[in-house]
């Protein structure tokens, strides 16, 4: 069974430069966690997005508010490009009141569900039946809305993906379901654990349309998510996107990162989203570097008041603790 | 009064519930045309069709999910693991997700979900088809745990379930599904964490749930014969537990004794008695006693597994050796 390779459509300028700045966003964002990180601020583990953009970005550009996403505890990039405000985020991040859950979800839960984030997950795959449910009750209630699941290379060995594909292949539900192939299931190379070239041939076992697209090519994930999403919104049932790409970070902040070498490392930074993006852009643009300049003093402007919204947001008190248990 | 049995009643619950609501769905194995092993869900599936009794594959963990993401889009899905131990195949969902997902989003979202199934041993049915694990799952916060007793109960307590914005673990008996008892035509239900005096007494107060509730009142009416005046509680509600109705009864029998399927140990009988010691301590004549099962897995035999679930005996031994 030979999956489908997409290629990139070309984007117009302006679909470029909304792609641009959302990635832009993203990997400022990111940043600043790993700087807030090391100051002690933030609890638990810290899951970059760093380098993985152009497929959060690429699959938000064609979502609505009202459709549906679950996604990994890399997931401040899904909810960035999904509409959720950096003031929020950060504020959640370091578990304040003005964050998305009140500072009782954190970096690996992060929900806001007037945007459709139906939440990250602490849990590989997890979320993935959720989003799966979500599509159900899309079709059930008659609604257009779609539901996007983001997961990664790990996730596909949990046995839950298996059962969620195949009820949304047997009920044709509107829901996407992306797996960003980083090389690595947290700290073990995929191909000890995989024996599948390409891991979206695994749709096809379900009845599922197999895509695998360069996750590190904005036009090209655009393209592909576009197409599925388009698909799902029209009835006509899920789609399995294997997004190739690379976390250029560790699996978390202060992984020893053993199983790789710096080489590997190097060579993917050469590959980065936004530096293929940039090439894109300096073609199209005649004064790229006064735009990019612009946005990103624009970007980190934006990011030094979240953080000090975030910083200054009290932290949750006692009485709290006890509130929306049950 | 009518009376119709504790299947029946489940399956009106359901009925009415669904009639009156159209965000309501089944999610299940077998509930479809099969009309559930059961039969709590029959005739549902030709009344409201495959969109609303929705029959799944054998994939726990997934329904589970998918019902949590329904329930947090505006849906009310009941799902139905047939077995509760099958729901240890949905542990993640169910402790991980359903639970947690609430408290997670910081109280963004409420989750409407019932999981009903059912527990119990004494039909044969082996290590992997008798537990009754609603200890391990009161466990958990999030999860309201509930175990209806008889008809009346099982159907005013699954509308109340369904009706509520918290996620309900729902958890029926197999062998109290063809027992039968008085439901009312018309409308009611029951609250569903309050416990139950459902006997009066003055020595000794014997608490229970699920089908040991019977075992408790057989008991009580053989101590009756010896002169001792046992007070009955049927539980129904593990979490939250209705601290008021015992702590009443136990201040007026000064003896308390515990029954329940689940094993013994770490059971919900461990957490009352820690509850109760502290609450009443100066009110107790003597040690607070547990039946329970024995801390093995349930054996084949049906002479062995009998040894193995509390008895009415062992309840009027208990209370006798107090």
């Amino acid at each position: 069974m030979n999956v489908q390779v997409k290629r990139p459509n070309r984007l117009n300028i302006e679909s470029l430069k909304v792609g641009y700045e959302t990635m832009l966003r993203i990997r400022r964002f990111e940043e600043a966690c790993i700087e807030l990180y090391k100051q002690g601020l933030m609890g638990g583990s810290l899951h970059s997005y760093t380098g993985q953009e152009a497929i959060a970005t690429g699959f938000g550009m064609n979502l609505e508010q009202t459709d549906y996403i679950t996604m990994t505890y890399r997931g401040r990039g899904h909810a960035i490009a999904k509409g959720a405000q950096e003031k929020k985020l950060l504020a959640e991040m370091l578990g304040r009141v003005d964050g998305y859950c009140h500072g009782k979800g954190g970096p690996m839960h992060i929900t806001s569900v007037e945007n459709g984030i139906l939440g990250a997950n602490g849990i590989v795959g997890a979320g993935i039946p959720i989003a799966v449910g979500a599509a159900f009750s899309a079709q059930y209630r008659e609604t257009s809305q779609v539901a996007v699941t983001y997961f990664g290379d790990g996730a596909i060995n949990q046995g839950v993906f298996h059962e969620a594909i195949n009820m949304a292949a047997l009920w044709d539900l509107p829901v996407v379901f992306v797996c960003e192939n980083n090389l690595y299931s947290e700290m073990t190379p995929l191909h000890e654990s995989v024996k599948n070239q390409n891991l979206a041939e695994r749709g096809f076992g379900y009845g599922v349309e197999g895509i695998v697209v360069d996750g590190n090519d904005l036009e090209a994930v655009y393209h592909a998510a576009n197409e599925a999403v388009s698909k799902a919104r029209a009835g006509k049932g899920p789609t399995l996107i294997e997004a190739k790409t690379y976390r250029t970070e560790g699996h978390m902040y202060g992984d020893s990162e053993t199983y790789r070498t710096k080489e590997e490392v190097e060579a993917w930074r050469k590959k980065d989203p936004i530096l293929q993006l940039e090439a894109r852009l300096e073609q199209e643009l005649a004064d790229f570097h006064k735009y990019k300049q612009e946005l990103e003093g624009r970007i980190a402007q934006h990011l030094t008041e979240a953080i000090q919204f975030a910083k200054e947001s009290p932290e949750p008190n006692e009485q709290d603790l006890f509130e929306g248990v049950l | 009064m009518r009376t119709i049995t504790y299947s029946e009643a489940l399956n009106e619950a359901l009925h009415e519930e669904m009639q009156k609501d159209g965000n309501i769905v089944l999610l299940g194995e077998d509930i479809g045309q099969y009309g559930g092993v059961f039969k709590v869900t029959k005739n549902l599936f030709e009344e409201f069709g495959a969109k609303r009794v929705v029959d799944t594959p054998i994939s726990e963990n997934g329904f589970i999910g998918m019902g949590l993401g329904a329930a947090m889009t505006g849906l009310r899905p009941v799902t139905e693991l047939m077995w509760i131990d099958f729901a240890m195949v949905a542990m993640d969902q169910i402790v991980n997700q359903v639970a947690k997902m609430k408290y997670m989003s910081g109280g963004q979202v409420n989750v409407p979900m019932v999981i009903r199934t059912q527990e119990g041993a004494g039909r044969g049915n082996g290590a992997q088809h008798s537990q009754s694990l609603e200890s391990m799952f009161a466990q958990v916060p999030g999860l309201k745990v509930v175990s209806p007793s008889n008809p009346y109960d099982a159907k005013g307590m699954l509308k109340s379930a369904i009706r509520d914005e918290a996620p309900v673990l729902f958890i029926e008996n197999k062998l109290l599904y063809f027992t039968k008892g008085e439901v009312p035509e018309q409308e009611y239900t029951v609250t569903l964490d309050k416990a139950s005096v459902i006997r009066n007494g003055e020595d000794v107060t014997i608490i229970a749930n699920s089908r040991m509730v019977h075992f408790a009142q057989e008991a009580a009416e053989e101590l009756k014969q010896d002169g001792i005046s046992a007070e009955v509680i049927d539980l129904r509600s593990i979490s939250p537990i209705d601290m008021d109705t015992i702590l009443t009864s136990v201040k007026k029998t000064c003896r308390v004794v515990l029954v329940h399927e689940a094993h013994r140990s770490f059971g919900w009988g461990a957490e009352l008695v820690a509850r109760i010691q502290k609450e009443a301590f100066d009110y107790l004549d003597t040690p607070i006693e547990r039946v329970a099962s024995e801390d093995v897995p349930f054996p084949y035999s049906l002479k062995l597994e009998k040894e193995v679930m509390p008895q009415v005996q062992d309840i009027v031994r208990v209370v006798k050796g107090m």
